[in-house]
């Protein structure tokens, strides 16, 4: 496998899986063996990378692919060039040291296992987000960041104390990156769109076309958008002091080193496309400088330890961010630079915080003071490391913003702020001076601490320092020497980034009296008198911070969102089932309308080219029978709209319009219909017959005036609707597949009833779903009724009784004839049914009527004890059964190296009985008549238990 | 003398109506009865798809005409399987009648409160969950 993918997928994979394995129990065995195997992963993953290295810095730039889905653009492209080369090396290498750190942070009673597998989701997105080729792909990898990050920062979601404040902080990452991403998304599709590719490889090389083209302002601002919501940039900072209720190795790796760094990455990386516009530098610049220096001036006003790293950490991403947008090569290297020192500082910094929590138990500035005498290691620690922070010479941090102010100078000739862009910066540098001095001073001078939860604190294990004093050496090396350490990576990501060799610039400590020295002194003291005279002058210590305008922002927004949701919903949705029908009925009515509509308005009026008209179809004449059907069709409708109020009334007004459907399918050709009509109208009229029995016999008067006029104005509508389509359609010629099915029926499927051959062999597929879903239904009846008991009373309301003493003697014969009559008629229809008129459903239907003919006769449970039904508990199995059969017929097509359902026929003549038409359709025509009969008589009997009561069963609500 | 289509066509309007109209009534038995009619005219009015033949069953091999057999396949099963859900139907609204003391669609009688606000405190729940 390709390297470049495997160190994707091995934390992905190995990693997060490994991770929860291994972790799973809370042990502090099963906790150290978590970590290592973290730490194991993230290690190979960075000997992979660095496997790699040489041919990078040689020039190369590794590309690997492998479709996705081609479709749309998306391929599994992955590239390791200069830039993703120095990123995917922060990452494995913060990664690493994170791992060791939170080792020790990690209480026993926090999962591990959830943690690093978490944890090594996280560092696989990343390391797809800056490996990825493909922009889609890194969409896809941008996307997981958001997702995992949310389950990070909400880690202590569930825990009393401070579970509220995770999950709120989580919810706002969530949205606020993930909706970003979603923006991103729309841009990165318009930006595909424009240069018709979303490889890089290809892409890169196209940045001309790309900005010349009319779309382009668009896709930069919306690209823009997530990259600024990512690297929390104004006015979509407000996210990440939020993050903060996450575990602070989590802050330590994602809101100093990584994630919040991929909006500028993806700068970085889209910057030989989108880059180098006036626009771009327009957008870019001003909203990194405002950042920069409003979040340091916010920074100095917090009383929490990592909500100033918080705000800290966006002041440096504006830095940097408002270097990218300078456009000129060396704010670039600067830019470069920067990402790489502000990595190794704030995740110092970051875990100093999490020493200083973790030994306190607070990380309230108000509270803590004087840990010099206690910690003083880790004071010393820290104290590198603000220095680093505030831009302290010797420390990394220094050379890095001395670039910084050298291109604020330089920018002001041809940026039009002029000298507001020096004055900002210098601005931004005093604060970031003054809040680095309150957090080294607050905490471990300052007097005696005041009322720390933990009284004792002390130094922590070594090994939790180890990854801290790693950092700050760190810090002092690339102060000192940065040539020889940062200074390759640099150049060779800048000049990837830039797509040519930056011109030459010297990374050193000294760069002679200059302006920017000058700045940086002037930040220096400024900075130091800021702080004392805010000491002084106000207790910065009473502070409360207001208007925080941004999180206001959000939150107002999603609550009126929310309510806006919940307005909508509840002006749409009343509780009322009759608005949603009449709501639902309008919308199927009009839509079904609007073509004619339409091709009425299209054709104009009048012209009568588009609008529908009857067809040209010779028509069948009507005799005076099918006239006098019709006229009693009308008579029942509106005697049935009119007179539904009374059940009974109504159960045989419906029926007789099951009955002239029968007709209709009789005398139109349908003896099948016909057939199957007419016995489900039986079985259908006793359904409905023995639900009436357990309900009020009368509907009530409650409808209004207005209600019956708009119910009326729907039903018409609809019914008309129905007629005028109709009759477009009968008066048309058509032409249909059914051709197919008649010229292929005998010879293929080996019947003459082609509606039969239809069913079992042609579309044998759908009738096997069809009976699947006769027996669910009958199912869901005896799941919603099985030992349902109602008390009902024993006579209606006339006194005449439901129950026959005995059952009445005529029907008690005619039942017993009946029974072997229908029993052999259907046995014929189903026999004949391949060729004539019949089949499985029919006969079922037969069957299961004079079933229920017999249950009527002789009493249900009687009726039931005779077929061994169980009181009807065993016709589920009658369904098994049917469904079974029908099941393995179709099997058995595979037992020929036949696909699901093929049959097979033939005419073998037997004695006796002469030549026998067999198909293996009739087997499964079985199934379908054994199902039939089982769902037919499981929801009769399911409902006539119910309804017998008396029973032990327990009954629940008064009866009818 | 009207057509046969004539009569069809305005046959599938009357019974589509009468079914609508049942189907927007507030009481479940009627709201049944409404589905089994609306079943009816769209039955008849997919069957009508294959245009109307008289004396010519899809029977081969007896010469003459032959009416279209895919719509009546698909409508055979279409009444089978409305049939069960007539029958699920009721007894939902049996089910439903004894549960909630009412045979009214909506669970309780017009005018009266639900019967448990187990809705309404999901609704709480979700708000409550709403950052501040």
């Amino acid at each position: 496998m390709n390297p470049l993918a495997t160190v994707v997928l091995l934390p992905l994979l190995a990693g997060t899986l490994g991770c929860a394995w291994a972790g799973r129990h809370p042990s502090p065995g099963r906790r150290r063996l978590t970590a290592w195997w973290a730490a194991g992963v993230a290690a190979a993953a960075l000997a992979l990378l660095l496997q790699q290295a040489p041919a990078v810095f040689a020039g190369q730039t590794l590309l690997w692919q492998a479709e996705w889905l081609p479709g749309i653009g998306l391929n599994l492209g992955w590239r390791l060039d200069g830039l993703a080369l120095m990123f995917a090396l922060l990452i494995t290498v913060v990664g690493l040291l994170v791992i060791l750190y939170a080792a020790y942070y990690l209480h026993d009673d926090d999962p591990a296992g959830k943690f690093y597998a978490l944890l090594m989701l996280f560092m696989s997105a990343m390391l797809g987000i800056v490996l990825a080729d493909n922009l889609l792909l890194l969409v896809v990898f941008w996307e997981l960041t958001s997702v995992s990050s949310f389950l990070l920062v909400g880690y202590w979601g569930a825990s009393p104390k401070g579970g509220a404040e995770a999950r709120t902080g989580a919810r706002m990452a969530l949205t606020v990156t993930g909706g970003g991403g979603l923006v991103m998304l729309a841009g990165i599709v318009l930006l595909g769109q424009i240069a018709g590719t979303y490889e890089l490889s290809q892409l890169l090389g196209r940045g001309e076309a790309v900005r010349a083209h009319a779309l382009y302002p668009l896709a930069l601002v919306l690209i823009l958008v997530g990259c600024f919501t990512k690297s929390a940039q104004w006015p979509f900072h407000f996210w990440l002091p939020d993050a903060m209720a996450a575990p602070t190795p989590v802050s330590a790796y994602l809101h100093s080193a990584t994630m919040v760094k991929a909006g500028i990455f993806l700068l970085m990386r889209l910057y030989p496309v989108l880059g180098g516009t006036a626009l771009f530098e327009w957008i870019v610049a001003p909203v990194g400088l405002f950042t920069m220096a409003y979040a340091a001036y916010v920074a100095v006003f917090r009383h929490d330890l990592k909500g100033l790293l918080a705000y800290s950490t966006i002041s440096h991403l504006g830095l940097i961010v408002f270097l990218i947008g300078l456009d000129t090569p060396l704010a670039e290297v600067a830019a470069v630079f920067h990402v790489l020192n502000h990595a190794t500082f704030k995740a110092a910094l970051f875990m100093t915080a999490g020493i200083i929590d973790h030994e306190t138990g607070t990380r309230d500035m108000r509270k803590l003071a004087g840990l010099m005498k206690l910690m003083p290691w880790t004071a010393t620690l820290a104290m590198v490391a603000a220095a680093a922070m505030a831009g302290v010479p010797l420390a990394n941090g220094f050379l890095s913003k001395e670039m910084f102010f050298a291109e604020a100078v330089a920018g002001r000739s041809h940026f039009l702020f002029g000298l507001m862009v020096p004055v900002l910066a210098t601005f931004g540098g005093i604060c970031s001076v003054a809040y680095s001095l309150r957090f080294i001073h607050d905490v471990f001078f300052n007097g005696q601490p005041k009322g720390l939860p933990n009284p004792h604190p002390h130094e922590p294990p070594l090994f939790m320092k180890a990854p801290v004093i790693l950092l700050v050496v760190l810090c002092l090396a690339v102060g000192v020497a940065p040539g020889i350490t940062y200074g390759p990576m640099v150049q060779l990501a800048a000049t990837t980034m830039l797509g040519h060799a930056p011109p030459a610039y010297h990374l050193a400590l000294w760069h002679g009296l200059n302006l920017p020295l000058l700045m940086s002194a002037v930040a220096l003291a400024g900075g130091v008198a800021f702080y004392m005279a805010l000491q002084r002058r106000y207790n910065l210590h009473l502070h409360h911070p207001r208007g925080l305008t941004g999180r206001l922002l959000y939150t107002r927004l999603l609550d009126g969102l929310l309510r806006g949701a919940r307005g909508l919903i509840g002006g749409l949705d009343t509780g009322s089932l009759q608005r949603h029908v009449a709501v639902l009925l309008s919308v199927a009515v009009a839509a079904a309308a609007w073509p004619f509509i339409a091709a009425g308005v299209g054709a104009g009026v009048g012209a009568g080219t588009g609008a529908p008209s009857a067809g040209t179809r010779t028509l069948l004449p009507a005799d005076a029978l099918s006239v006098l059907v019709w006229a009693g069709l009308l008579a029942v409708c509106v005697a049935l709209v009119r007179g539904h109020r009374d059940r009974l009334q109504a159960v045989v007004l419906v029926g007789v319009i099951g009955l002239i459907t029968a007709l209709t399918f009789a005398a139109l050709s349908a003896p099948d219909l016909a057939l199957t009509q007419l016995s489900v109208e039986v079985v259908s009229t006793v359904l409905l017959l023995m639900g009436l029995a357990l309900l009020p016999p009368t509907s009530p008067r409650e409808s209004s005036a207005a209600r019956c006029w708009r119910d009326g104005a729907l039903a018409l509508a609809g019914g008309a609707g129905m007629a005028w389509l109709s009759w477009l359609v009968l008066t048309r010629d058509h032409d249909s597949i059914s051709w197919f099915f008649l010229d292929r029926s005998l010879p293929q499927g080996g019947g003459s009833n082609v509606v039969n051959v239809i069913l079992v062999d042609f579309r044998g597929y759908d009738t096997f779903g069809e009976i699947a879903v006769l027996g669910i239904a009958a199912l869901g009846v005896f799941a919603l009724l099985d030992g349902w008991r109602v008390r009902r009373p024993v006579a209606d309301a006339q006194g005449r009784p439901w129950r026959f003493a005995r059952p009445p003697l005529m029907l008690r014969h005619a039942a017993r004839l009946v029974l072997p009559l229908a029993l052999v008629l259907s046995a014929y229809l189903f026999w004949r049914g391949h060729n004539l008129p019949g089949g499985g459903f029919i006969a079922g239907l037969v069957t299961a009527v004079a079933l229920v003919l017999q249950s009527m006769a002789l009493g249900q449970a009687r009726a039931e004890a005779l077929l061994r039904a169980a009181g009807g508990q065993r016709f589920v199995r009658w369904i098994g059964v049917g469904l079974g059969i029908a099941g393995l017929t179709g099997l058995g097509a595979f037992a020929f190296g036949q696909p699901f359902l093929t049959s097979a026929f033939g005419h073998p003549v037997l004695p006796l009985l002469g030549e026998l038409p067999l198909a293996s359709a009739a087997l499964f025509d079985l199934g379908v008549y054994i199902t039939v009969v089982g769902a037919t008589l499981l929801t009769l009997s399911v409902l006539g238990a119910a309804s017998r009561g008396g029973g032990a069963a327990p009954a629940r609500g008064e009866g009818a | 003398m009207p057509s046969m289509e004539f009569l069809l066509a305005t046959g599938i309007g009357a019974v589509t109506t009468c079914g609508l109209w049942l189907l927007l009534r507030g009481r479940s038995f009627s709201v049944v009865l409404g589905l089994t009619v609306l079943g009816y005219a769209v039955n008849v009015f997919i069957f009508a798809m294959g245009r109307l033949w008289r004396n010519a069953p899809a029977i081969l091999g007896q010469g003459g005409a032959v009416a279209d057999p895919l719509p009546q396949a698909l409508v055979l099963t279409a009444i089978v399987i409305g049939f069960a859900t007539t029958g699920f139907v009721i007894e939902l609204a049996l089910r439903s009648r004894h549960d909630n003391g009412s045979d009214h669609v909506d669970g309780h009688e017009p005018g009266t409160p639900l019967p448990d606000d187990a809705g309404a405190d999901a609704v709480a729940d979700v708000r409550a969950e709403v950052p501040r």
